[in-house]
């Protein structure tokens, strides 16, 4: 039996042509990705080796820097917001009925197009006819503001349905992880007299704590990748106003045909995810795992 | 034997404490019925469902706008139900524009990429949890690791490739560049499912004489085929929305997606609310449906796709 099982032949043809795809359209990529920031390239013509020349403009780039700040700002906002996630999950998978039918319908945005999510949402903010605004002149605002175009506000207003797309995903998450802990302790420890306080912030949430961790590593490597609402609702206007890292890679590459500096963003985009995953994990590490 | 296998699967991912299993208790009634209680329930369930309003309401609001002409969008007040539906806007974009044609792409890019992601994870699975060889945990962690690779830091070098190779503006580079993507996804949830499937049926089998093909086609995929429709589902969903990949690779009317499709079409009728909400309506309605009948799947896949990360 072993030897049919450990036939080299056989486990080639199982893996190669998954392994292929992967090392091909992910794998090799990533390194090209690195090789060309080292390259003066207009996407077309043929490549001039210019050093560190672009790795070094990154560096000097306020305009990077200023689409960086902004992608840091969404992992902030996004990180402060699974606090939020967190409370509704725990009130969920408390006694509550119908629990099980609201955390479907908070789910339903993240499973939509971002497409149709940003053209809906910028309906929603339209100055005259959206629902917003609507809604503001109907309590006497006059003056609602055109959320999209204002520079002070477009980053904000852009953060809401990021917020509105994914919060169903947090909360089904946690809403999981929470059903999971064993009722008797809970139980035990009603008994021994703890609040609902008590229980949710000294047994619940300690002992979902590295389903948190992997949260947090999704909130913010998510955000610090995040293009598509940005890229379709603002095109990262107006004037590098709500502009990220990801949607100014993406300017540089297929507006600016400066193929050669959008690869070098593209792999820091790239050393920065991970090294930050890696943080992530390292500050949050516990010397050792709760044991009951 | 499937839903136990689902329950071990669901605890296997949190964590060691879920690992010793409660037998299952009555939950002991609250003692505490004093009318501040109620008070505070009635608050948490109002919370609970302003919560619910905000997530679902702009979409019924885009289904209300979708059945409006500009004169009742521009006019009347945005929350007003339409006195008489304009279904004709729904008729008008399917037949002017391309969108059936977007349609159409759309469905067989997806279908295609969900049939070979599916098929190629299952085979790397199966290697991975039932055959012995000394590199499965090597090969596991990169496709792991391809989970958290961001995909503008591979989009220029495709682009680059794919031009190179004839493979720009052609279906092909988007079914491939799909596959790619979503196969440590779903190779994710396929493992936790194939780690705790029974492993007597197979060796069985190999006792029978039966050749490792047959096992894989004939014992383990029938096996699997819960999960693999989990799986199937999470990919549609991603497929189905998938824009950036459509958006820089694809150039013709003719092969591109939806999303990439009304984005452009959008544009073209921008004053137009009844025709760009009927267009919107159309391109997340068979996600919605997916989403009526195959909730519990969804939620599933998308929590065993998470949370071991």
């Amino acid at each position: 039996m072993d030897k049919a099982m450990s036939n080299p032949k056989v486990i080639m043809l199982y893996t190669l042509p998954a392994l292929f795809l992967l090392l091909a359209l992910i794998y090799v990529p990533i390194v090209q990705t690195g090789y060309y920031g080292l390259m003066k390239w207009n996407g077309m013509g043929s490549k001039e080796f210019i050093g560190l020349v672009n790795y070094s403009r990154l560096i000097e780039d306020p305009l990077f820097w200023s689409s960086a700040y902004h992608s840091f700002l969404l992992a902030l906002f996004s990180t402060l917001s699974l606090v939020g996630y967190l409370l509704i999950s725990v009130i969920l998978a408390g006694k509550i009925k119908g629990a099980n039918t609201l955390r479907k319908i908070y789910l339903i945005p993240m499973l939509l197009a971002s497409v149709a999510i940003a053209q809906l949402w910028m309906k929603i903010y339209h100055p005259t006819n959206g629902i917003l605004n609507n809604l503001l002149m109907s309590i006497g605002i006059e003056e609602p503001p055109m959320w999209l175009a204002n520079p002070d506000l477009v980053l904000f207003a852009i953060f809401i349905p990021i917020i509105w797309q994914y919060a169903g995903f947090y909360i089904l998450i946690y809403y999981a992880a929470l059903k999971n802990i064993p009722e008797s302790l809970v139980e035990s420890a009603r008994i021994d007299g703890a609040t609902a306080w008590d229980i949710a912030w000294k047994i619940k949430i300690p002992l979902i704590m590295n389903v948190i961790k992997v949260t947090i590593v999704l909130a913010v490597v998510g955000s610090l990748k995040y293009f598509d609402l940005i890229y379709i609702m603002t095109n990262g206007g107006p004037n590098g106003a709500s502009e990220v890292m990801a949607s100014y890679m993406y300017g540089q590459a297929f507006r600016g045909f400066d193929f050669g500096y959008a690869s070098a963003i593209g792999f820091f985009l790239l050393v920065i995810c991970l090294v930050i995953t890696w943080l992530i994990r390292k500050v949050t590490a516990t010397k050792e795992e709760i044991q009951y | 034997m499937r839903n136990e296998l689902l329950e071990e699967e669901k605890l296997d991912s949190a964590g060691p404490v879920q690992k010793d299993k409660m037998p299952a208790q009555k939950p002991v009634k609250s003692t505490s019925s004093g009318i501040g209680y109620k008070i505070g329930l009635g608050f948490i369930y109002v919370v609970l469902g302003i919560v619910a309003v905000f997530q679902i309401f702009p979409l019924i609001w885009l289904f209300l706008f979708s059945l409006k002409d500009n004169q009742e969008v521009f006019e009347l007040s945005p929350f007003a139900i339409p006195t008489d539906p304009k279904w004709e806007n729904y008729v008008k974009v399917w037949t002017e524009g391309n969108i059936s044609q977007y349609f159409l792409n759309s469905v067989v890019y997806t279908a295609s990429s969900v049939i070979l992601t599916v098929l190629l994870a299952s085979m790397v699975t199966f290697a991975i949890t039932r055959m012995k060889w000394k590199l499965n945990g090597l090969v596991l962690g990169l496709f792991m690791v391809g989970l958290m690779i961001p995909i503008h830091s591979t989009l220029i070098p495709l682009f680059s490739t794919f031009s190179s190779i004839g493979l720009i503006d052609h279906p092909l580079s988007i079914i491939l560049t799909y596959t790619a993507f979503n196969l440590p996804i779903t190779i994710m949830i396929l493992f936790g499912f194939y780690q705790v499937l029974p492993r007597e049926v197979e060796e069985a089998a190999i006792m029978d004489g039966a050749s490792i093909h047959r096992i894989f086609f004939q014992v383990t995929l029938p096996m699997t085929a819960p999960v693999m429709a989990t799986a199937a589902i999470i990919n549609m969903i991603y497929n189905w929305n998938e824009f950036v990949f459509v958006n820089t690779f694809i150039s013709s009317e003719n092969f591109k997606t939806l999303t990439v499709g009304i984005q452009n079409f959008i544009g073209q009728y921008s004053t137009d609310w009844g025709a760009i909400g009927a267009t919107l309506m159309i391109s997340i309605l068979p996600i919605l449906l997916a989403f009526l009948f195959l909730s519990n799947r969804i939620v599933e896949g998308i929590s065993a796709g998470s949370v071991k990360g």
